[in-house]
């Protein structure tokens, strides 16, 4: 073995379809020292009470995360652009199903 | 200079209830309050696992064995879902262990109690998991975004334990003489440990300090206290048993329950590390621990033989 220190294996994130055509959705995350072993963890964690039909594990560090830092910059470009919202448009008096 | 703004930033959002994320800045204090608090009920969720683990061979009736095996696998994942939440602070799950293992870190003093006949089952469900659920509901508005999540989860398959508990005791409690003895002794043994669970009263409280205005807690130690009795004194009634409080009493001026001195030296010394069973606790966690030790090793060094596979073909 090439001394690879005793550990708790990695960090994967778990993500959980609680019913077929609902969107996964994270649910936490765990250690595990490889994919099978990660998925029946997830299983055994997470859906103890039947709460999923279909589990994703992605390892931790192939997530990329925008930085809370960069919070107002990042999503400027979304900020100011009310007429992407039904809300922004005015409808005739008495116009209907619209 | 940039850390007061950070500081006076950081006080806005948790005013204006926005959680606090692990990428978010954060004050040192409240990074190692976390640390430590988060932590410390982890390692509570599994050494709660060794009284129960107790009686696993022991359970009356087959219901009573797999309900108790449901109850303490979902106590080891509570524990896990714990420690995620706390390793998102920048402390990695070995170093939690290891703090628990050296006494660095504390758990709840209630799992140093010995859990001596079947009635017990029934006290710590009823009685443990009952005040563990106050501080947890109230928890669940905790303001650090992944300790409120796991709380959130906990609290959804906490209230089976209660329940399976108080089943327990309920049923003993209308038995034989013998087994309604045997209740009323898990009761006596078991309450003042209990109510003792939530912590010091507000006056000597150590770590409330802060903790209050960044809103880790939010309600304290005698208001969650004053909660679980006021909702335990009638589950007691209804099922004969007695609360082994002289000066237990119904206040109407208050709307509460009063009730009597908890006896506070007891609790440190418990703390201090020398309740019936703290040797017994943590020796067993590392004797675990070892003896996992190989699985560990083959497990990564699988893992580390399939990636070179990988990386050859």
């Amino acid at each position: 073995m090439d001394n690879i220190k005793d550990n708790q294996g990695d960090v994967w994130e778990v993500f959980v379809q609680s019913k077929p055509g609902l969107p996964h959705k994270h649910a936490g995350s765990l250690h595990a020292t490889d994919k099978e072993m990660a998925l029946q963890n997830a299983r055994d964690l997470y859906t103890r009470r039947n709460e999923g039909t279909c589990i994703w594990v992605v390892p931790l560090n192939a997530i990329v995360s925008s930085l809370p830092d960069d919070v107002g910059a990042f999503f400027d470009p979304a900020n100011d652009k009310a007429y992407r919202h039904p809300t922004h448009y005015v409808m005739p008096e008495g116009a209907k199903h619209i | 200079m940039e850390d007061a703004k950070k500081l006076k930033e950081f006080q806005a959002k948790i005013d204006a209830e926005i959680k606090i994320e692990p990428k978010d800045w954060m004050p040192e204090d409240y990074r190692k309050h976390l640390q430590r608090q988060i932590s410390q009920h982890a390692h509570s969720e599994v050494i709660g696992m060794q009284p129960e683990g107790n009686w696993i061979s022991r359970a009356p009736s087959l219901r009573a064995k797999v309900v108790l095996l449901a109850k303490i696998q979902d106590e080891a994942g509570h524990g896990q879902y714990l420690y995620s939440a706390a390793e998102t602070l920048g402390k990695s799950r070995d170093e939690y262990i290891e703090e628990l293992q050296t006494e660095k870190a504390k758990y709840s003093s209630i799992f140093n109690y010995p859990t001596l006949t079947w009635a017990d089952m029934g006290a710590v469900g009823w009685l443990v998991d009952g005040a563990a659920i106050v501080n947890q509901v109230s928890l669940q508005r905790t303001s650090y975004g992944p300790y409120a999540r796991a709380m959130v989860r906990i609290c959804k398959e906490e209230s089976f334990h209660q329940r399976q508990g108080y089943e327990i005791i309920a049923h003993m409690a209308q038995g034989t003489p013998e087994q309604k003895a045997m209740a009323q002794d898990a009761l006596n043994r078991f309450w003042w440990p209990s109510i003792m669970m939530f912590g010091p009263h507000d006056s000597d409280s150590p770590n409330t300090g802060n903790a209050t205005k960044w809103k880790i807690k939010r309600e304290t130690n005698d208001e969650l206290r004053q909660k679980f009795i006021d909702k335990t004194v009638g589950q007691a009634e209804i099922i004969g048993l007695t609360i082994p409080d002289p000066d237990l009493k119904w206040n109407e001026a208050r709307g509460h329950y009063d009730f009597g001195k908890m006896d506070w030296d007891e609790f440190w010394n418990v703390v201090k590390g020398n309740g019936p069973c703290n040797k017994q606790r943590l020796d067993h966690h590392k004797k675990a621990h070892a003896e996992g030790k190989w699985v560990r090793e083959a497990a990564l060094t699988y893992a580390h033989k399939e990636k070179q596979k990988q990386l050859v073909a």
